[in-house]
């Protein structure tokens, strides 16, 4: 067995573990108790009546999994539309609120990171607003703008922010003096040693930043959406929420880990292309 | 029709007997068409007022109508209350209290009355709050002491909101977890959580009068939590929670899953209490008179369809699906129906569990805020029946629903029981005062 294989089938073993043990734990049937009148049996549900898990097991997962994505386009009303749907729904959001964080956080971190003293003028803001959760932000943003689905776009645009803000910072901060030594020494103009030496040069890190944002802007969408609802995969999980179709919710949250996964794989690929050997 | 030609010449004379029964105006269009082309037909109001006697009322419509195309100005008159805003967007949570406004989507109620409406699932009521005050809904489903709420600006900001009609009565319950069917006596009670779905709810003022009526101070004897609905079941599952006082289908879907048991029923507390509400900001009606008219009388019309008996499993299976509430049609039928589980072992037939009654009787809102006082919420003094008059659209609700032949009664306050103790709403401050558990103003 060659090392490349060993990974991956050590990884499907694990998988096949976990799969095996799910559909054990959901199996049993509890204690039923006294036998139930049949008219009262017929308006309790099925966890009641035969003591069955109220929790799917894998195969349940499977099968809700191959229904749902069998026709992911379907729209069966304002309130019940496909989960392709409510995909494109959330990655239109995240890509409006994720493009205007790059396009403020990546000049605005690149202006910290050339001067010293903005960096330690704006370093509390930062440092105090970093840490704030997404759930926290939506109250005052459906408050002052108004706007349930502008205010999702905004807490993914101020949520996501922040990393890339930080690592442009710190790329343009760490370029090596010697090479800037060097710009200087042949007469190279401010904004043409920006762009030829210091972005190419802070590149990969700001890339890094970009790519733990992406995954945040993913992470939020999801709570956002499950707080505004009307549409995208967090009003799907909630809808299934109201439900109680566990099963649902089980199938969303491997379509969400799926879509997240892309997403950083994206930025992964552009991390590579701009990085560079020493 | 004929209450209209009297009404003109009632107006000729300049009094108003008692048993007219048409109010100071003419009451529905073809009243006021015919009306006009009565006085426009005879213009001397004393000529008017020797035929009205001579002949009747009846007699003169149907000589007109031979000679005058009652109908086509009827039509006329209609077209001039043109819609401004026929496409609207109306919030709902989605709980049976709804039904009226769900099920008048998939059932025609909007469209039979000129109106293409989007129904629009919402998470939690503070989000239905803010979204209808931000305007991004025309009118939503609401909880009835929330226009009042906001309309007083405590909890929120004030902006100024109306109740054209009331949605449901009774259909709420008291859930408790299956570890409590031997603790029912609510003296017993103290150190419990309970999940009730928001401050400014008649969940919140009825389960805090049931626990203060056993002598539970539920602001330290025990701990009130709120939660939107769905998180009520899951949270007596998880045992964080003792029980709840939720809408339904919550309540029947805790018994369906072997959760929970039903303690009571809402009724038992209050029977005959509004729950839910329509309700429509001040500014859009305003700005869309016509689109409103059109709107309550859907909602109306809607209403008093639901509280029919025979129609409720029909409804049930209208409002089931995912598009709408997205519960098994077996829950909501119990909720609806009042054929139900107990979680005790019986079928509890109680056809009165849930009704649907659109009045929005004032003495409902002078209650509420004699409870929002009672609890702290509301800290000043106000003046009830003004208050009451200004939020809740009695006048226009009977107008709507004499239009849609429902009776509605003559007056808009009445005196009601809860829990054995009658309430007068000439006298809130009595009332108020009449509590021994309560929050100093």
């Amino acid at each position: 067995m060659t090392a490349r294989l060993r990974a991956p089938l050590l990884s499907l073993a694990l998988l096949a573990v976990f799969l095996l043990a799910w559909q054990i734990a959901v199996s049993g049937t509890g204690p039923t108790g006294p036998a139930m009148d049949p008219e009262y049996a017929k308006l309790m549900g099925i966890t009641a009546t035969t003591g069955k898990s109220a929790m799917p097991g894998p195969i349940d997962v499977a099968q809700s999994m191959i229904e749902i994505l069998r026709d992911p386009f379907y729209i069966r009303g304002q309130n019940d539309k496909g989960l392709g749907i409510q995909l494109l729904y959330s990655i239109g959001r995240v890509a409006v609120g994720y493009g205007l964080a790059v396009l403020v956080a990546i000049p605005t971190g690149f202006l910290i990171g050339m001067s010293p003293l903005m960096h330690r003028a704006l370093d509390p803001f930062i440092q105090i607003l970093k840490p704030v959760s997404p759930l926290a932000w939506m109250p005052l943003a459906l408050y002052t703008i108004k706007d349930s689905n502008v205010s999702s776009v905004f807490v993914i645009f101020i949520c996501a922010l922040w990393p890339m803000l930080i690592n442009t910072a710190f790329g343009v901060a760490s370029v090596r003096q010697e090479w800037r030594n060097v710009a200087h020494t042949l007469e190279v103009g401010p904004v043409r040693c920006a762009f030829t030496i210091i972005l190419p040069a802070a590149a990969p890190t700001i890339l890094t930043g970009m790519r733990i944002s992406i995954g945040i802007a993913w992470l939020v969408i999801v709570a956002a959406e499950m707080l505004v609802g009307g549409t995208g995969i967090g009003y799907f999980v909630w809808n299934e929420w109201n439900n109680l179709s566990i099963t649902h919710v089980i199938v969303s949250i491997i379509v969400i880990g799926l879509v997240g996964m892309a997403l950083d794989q994206i930025l992964a690929r552009c991390q590579r292309l701009v990085t560079f050997p020493e | 029709m004929s209450g209209g030609l009297v009404c003109a010449a009632i107006d000729d004379l300049g009094r108003h007997p008692a048993g007219c029964g048409c109010g100071r105006s003419p009451e529905t269009l073809d009243e006021a068409v015919a009306a006009a082309v009565f006085r426009a037909a005879i213009p001397q109001a004393a000529r008017r007022r020797d035929l009205l006697r001579a002949v009747g009322a009846t007699a003169v419509l149907a000589a007109m109508a031979e000679t005058f195309p009652l109908g086509a100005a009827t039509a006329l008159a209609q077209d001039a209350g043109k819609i401004e805003k026929p496409n609207l967007k109306i919030g709902f949570i989605p709980i049976t209290c709804a039904s009226p406004i769900i099920m008048a989507q998939p059932m025609g109620f909007y469209a039979k009355h000129g109106l293409n409406v989007d129904v629009v699932k919402t998470a939690g009521w503070a989000i239905v709050r803010d979204k209808a005050m931000n305007k991004e809904y025309d009118a939503s489903h609401m909880l009835s002491p929330m226009p009042i709420a906001i309309s007083l600006g405590i909890g929120s900001n004030q902006q100024d909101w109306q109740l054209p009609a009331i949605e449901n009565i009774n259909g709420q319950a008291i859930v408790m977890a299956n570890k409590h069917k031997e603790r029912r006596d609510p003296k017993t009670w103290k150190g419990m959580r309970f999940g009730i779905p928001f401050d400014f709810s008649m969940h919140n003022y009825l389960l805090r009068y049931y626990l203060a009526e056993a002598g539970i101070d539920p602001d330290t004897d025990v701990s009130l939590r709120v939660m939107p609905p769905p998180d009520m079941v899951a949270n007596l599952r998880a045992d964080n929670i003792d029980g709840f006082l939720g809408p339904d289908p919550v309540n029947q879907r805790a018994v369906y899953d072997g959760i929970g048991f039903i303690h009571l029923l809402s009724k038992e507390i209050w029977d005959g209490h509004p729950c839910c509400a329509f309700a429509v900001s001040k500014s859009f009606i305003a700005e869309n008179p016509n689109t409103f008219m059109a709107l309550s009388r859907a909602i109306i019309d809607a209403t008093g369809y639901a509280n029919k008996a025979e129609n409720r499993k029909e409804i049930a299976d209208a409002i089931a699906p995912a598009n709408y509430l997205n519960q098994p049609p077996i829950v909501v039928q119990q909720a609806l129906t009042g054929t139900y589980a107990d979680g005790l072992g019986n079928v509890v037939k109680a056809p009165d569990r849930a009704g649907f009654d659109p009045f929005p009787w004032q003495s409902f809102a002078v209650w509420i805020m004699t409870q929002m006082q009672r609890w702290g919420q509301l800290k000043r003094d106000v003046d009830y029946q003004q208050v009451a008059e200004q939020i809740y659209l009695a006048t226009d609700a009977a107008k709507f629903m004499r239009e849609q032949g429902q009776t509605p009664p003559g007056t808009s306050t009445k005196t009601f029981v809860v829990m054995g103790k009658t309430f007068d709403p000439a006298k809130p401050a009595e009332y108020l005062a009449s509590f021994p558990i309560k929050r100093a103003i």
